[in-house]
């Protein structure tokens, strides 16, 4: 059994997304990365040879790459004390009824029961490693919309799956991409056939559950044309006192006149390093939004992208980020126009409180010959009080004609007036303050789904709890 | 002893010395006006009574059920019964006047997120609000709004008087509630006040101009000069002022208060 956590963070918090269970796993791989950690987990998981040399190929590469230093300072992180993978159960389990007693405990006190009857289509929960509970509406099924596990789809449906795996982000594009590439586990993999709407959002969501562990899901989407899929991840950690690694990799596709969103929450606990790489790749008149919502941590560097390949193609990024004490948000988004005629936005808000400090990190590309697009990127930073920070790191590179760029960035404190005013009727200072965060933040929150709205709101409420009184 | 007392009242701005010692009783059930001409201290009394950070307070007490309530924060005052109109309501992005509302109500019953029994249900909310959304000629769709977002400036006046009936206060403080208000505003808001006059109800009146006083007739009227009352008295003042305006006092330059904002 762990020890009581010792985060300063509010009770209600620690309540009701910190607890913990006894680890209870069939195998545990040691700490620390080389080959024989690779092969071993290539070898539990049963994969095709490919996928081993990919995987030894990734973690060369892996090695060899530098530690990035652009951004927030990832000096601190130790490779050789983290576990590399871990699988909690021996199998998969289809229905709720199946699970394991403590994971459905841990999966109660999360909700995901009540917000799965409620609107999910399916529920594909990821409790460390792996996937183990996972359902699908037999209607998407008759549809042939594919929605696993990215480990099963790689074992029954190995030809679809090599056609795109790494293609969107090949190892080499970063250290924590090569990382990922070398020790993946679980993740989603969705493919919505050409002409399907799924109707009701995709969800999955995902816990860290074990000291010092690192998680490396894999999440691969393609929608074929004109489909439609909303994709939720919803990230919750409980609360531990060393160090965990999450580092992501996301690859989506999505072609011609095919609409794909992928919403994220995610609220890790606040030792862990959040380090993920989004790419999207859209083609001829397709749209690519990425609604991508990021608390806690205690680092987190994440932009989500999307290539903008053919004409007509649009790209989205809609993003929050909220930094408390100790904490750092390197967040933003990029959009890179291949082709002429290509529309992409980029709205970026930011909370710094406590001493906590937000960066805004983005890039908008426009190449040679990718004339008429236009791109329009909007920050705005709110800062709680005098000791946090808030950056902009804009980066513009245009190289093509006709072209229309705009740059908006504010930075604002929660006015003494708006605050006066909201006490002047009654409301206790914490709450005004948390009213008026969240009015802040209303652009991101109207875009989801009413139930993450209402987590998120509150999610902001326990932060905030900290920072005052 | 008066059910607010204002005792000696010295307040300043950023260090200057605005209010020089302001006494005012008011009661239950009476109407007062205090009037006074540009940078007399007007909105440093409205603001100085319901706390707000950029004004400090000298010397002075300000008594309310027992309570000096210059020890309170705003929102103490607030739930203690004390209500202020703005002159100028504050826009706040992203928060609907419905959640405003229905927070500020539900802090005024004591709920804090957990006795749900304390909370004003939803059908309750609709009913408290239909006919007072009526007397101030605003349809549902306001509701939806963000707090003051794209308002014209009756309708923020006018939704500072509904705010005012949700949350039923004991002292009102009405700062400027005329400035900048057409004829048909002014007449909403009077009605919407004169109904709310009562027993239970004390109104302190701020403004310039005798305007608003004609739709609600004042018991007692206060003129301020320098941050000091120089002339109290009935209705009879406000009668003198339209006449003669501020002049008596060292200010003939300023407008006569019957002109129209």
């Amino acid at each position: 059994m762990a020890t009581a956590p010792k985060l300063d963070v509010g009770v209600d918090y620690k309540d009701k997304y910190g607890f913990f269970f006894p680890e209870d796993y069939v195998f545990k791989a040691k700490r620390g990365l080389n080959e024989e950690i690779v092969k071993e987990i290539s070898h539990m998981k049963g994969e095709p040879e490919w996928m081993t040399k990919f995987r030894l190929r990734s973690l060369e590469i892996f090695r060899k790459k530098p530690m990035p230093t652009w951004g927030a300072d990832l000096s601190v992180i130790d490779f050789e004390n983290i576990f590399y993978y871990l699988r909690p159960a021996e199998k998969q389990s289809k229905s709720w009824d199946e699970l394991p007693a403590d994971i459905k405990a841990t999966y109660d006190r999360l909700g995901v029961p009540e917000a799965e009857r409620k609107f999910l289509a399916g529920v594909s929960a990821q409790y460390e490693s792996e996937v183990v509970y996972h359902s699908l509406q037999e209607k998407l099924t008759k549809q042939g919309v594919i929605f696993l596990d990215t480990d099963s789809a790689l074992r029954e449906h190995p030809d679809l799956f090599k056609e795109y795996f790494g293609t969107v982000i090949p190892p080499a594009d970063n250290k924590f991409s090569a990382l990922n590439s070398a020790v993946w586990s679980g993740g989603s993999f969705i493919y919505v056939p050409k002409g399907v709407k799924v109707e009701i959002p995709l969800q999955a969501y995902f816990r860290i559950n074990a000291e010092n562990m690192g998680q490396f899901e894999r999440t691969l989407i393609i929608c074929d044309e004109d489909s439609y899929v909303h994709y939720i991840e919803g990230c919750t950690a409980p609360i531990y006192t060393t160090d965990s690694l999450h580092s992501a990799v996301v690859e989506i596709i999505v072609k011609k006149n095919a609409r794909c969103r992928y919403t994220t929450i995610q609220n890790w606990s606040t030792n862990v390093f959040n380090l993920v790489t989004k790419r999207a790749m859209a083609y001829a008149d397709a749209t690519m939004e990425w609604v991508d919502g990021n608390l806690g941590s205690q680092i987190t560097m994440k932009y989500p992208s999307v290539y903008l390949m053919e004409p007509g193609a649009k790209g989205d990024v809609l993003s929050i980020a909220f930094a408390g004490k100790g904490q750092h948000q390197d967040a933003g988004g990029k959009m890179i126009h291949v082709a002429p005629n290509t529309t992409s936005t980029i709205t970026s808000k930011s909370i710094s409180k406590a001493g906590g400090r937000t960066s805004y990190r983005g890039h908008v590309k426009i190449y040679p010959g990718a004339n008429n697009c236009k791109s329009f990127v909007k920050c705005d930073a709110l800062l709680l009080d005098d000791e946090s920070r808030s950056d902009t790191y804009p980066y513009n590179d245009v190289d093509a004609e006709n072209v229309t760029l705009g740059h908006e960035a504010t930075v604002s404190k929660v006015s003494d007036e708006q605050l006066f005013y909201l006490m002047s009727r009654g409301i206790p200072r914490a709450e005004a303050e948390t009213m008026i965060v969240n009015g802040f933040i209303e652009p991101f929150t109207k875009e989801l789904p009413l139930e993450y709205a209402v987590e998120l709101n509150r999610l902001i409420q326990l932060e905030m709890e900290g920072s005052v009184g | 002893m008066a059910d607010f007392e204002i005792k000696d009242l010295r307040a300043s701005v950023e260090g200057r010395q605005i209010l020089k010692g302001v006494s005012l009783d008011i009661n239950k059930g009476e109407v007062h006006a205090v009037m006074g001409p540009n940078g007399s201290g007007k909105s440093t009394l409205s603001h100085t009574l319901m706390g707000h950070p950029g004004y400090s307070v000298d010397g002075g007490s300000v008594m309310f059920k027992g309570q000096n309530i210059l020890d309170l924060e705003p929102d103490e005052r607030a739930r203690l019964g004390m209500f202020l109109a703005l002159q100028y309501p504050v826009v706040v992005p992203g928060i609907s006047m419905a959640n405003f509302l229905r927070t500020a109500l539900n802090s005024h019953r004591g709920y804090d997120g957990k006795d749900k029994s304390k909370a004003v249900s939803p059908k309750e909310f609709r009913g408290l609000l239909k006919d007072k959304l009526k007397v101030l000629h605003m349809d549902d769709s306001f509701l939806s709004r963000y707090i003051n977002d794209g308002f014209s400036g009756g309708e923020k006046k006018r939704a500072e008087i509904l705010q005012m009936a949700v949350l039923k206060p004991e002292i009102a403080i009405l700062d400027e509630t005329d400035s900048g208000l057409d004829i048909d505003s002014i007449k909403f808001v009077a009605e919407a006040v004169n109904r709310m006059r009562g027993p239970n109800l004390g109104v302190l009146i701020i403004t310039h101009y005798t305007r608003i006083l004609e739709f609600i007739q004042p018991d007692f009227v206060h003129v301020l000069v320098d941050g000091k009352f120089v002339l109290s008295g009935g209705s009879e003042v406000a009668e003198r002022l339209e006449k003669t305006g501020y002049s008596e006092w060292g200010h003939a330059e300023e407008t006569t208060p019957q002109e129209v904002a």
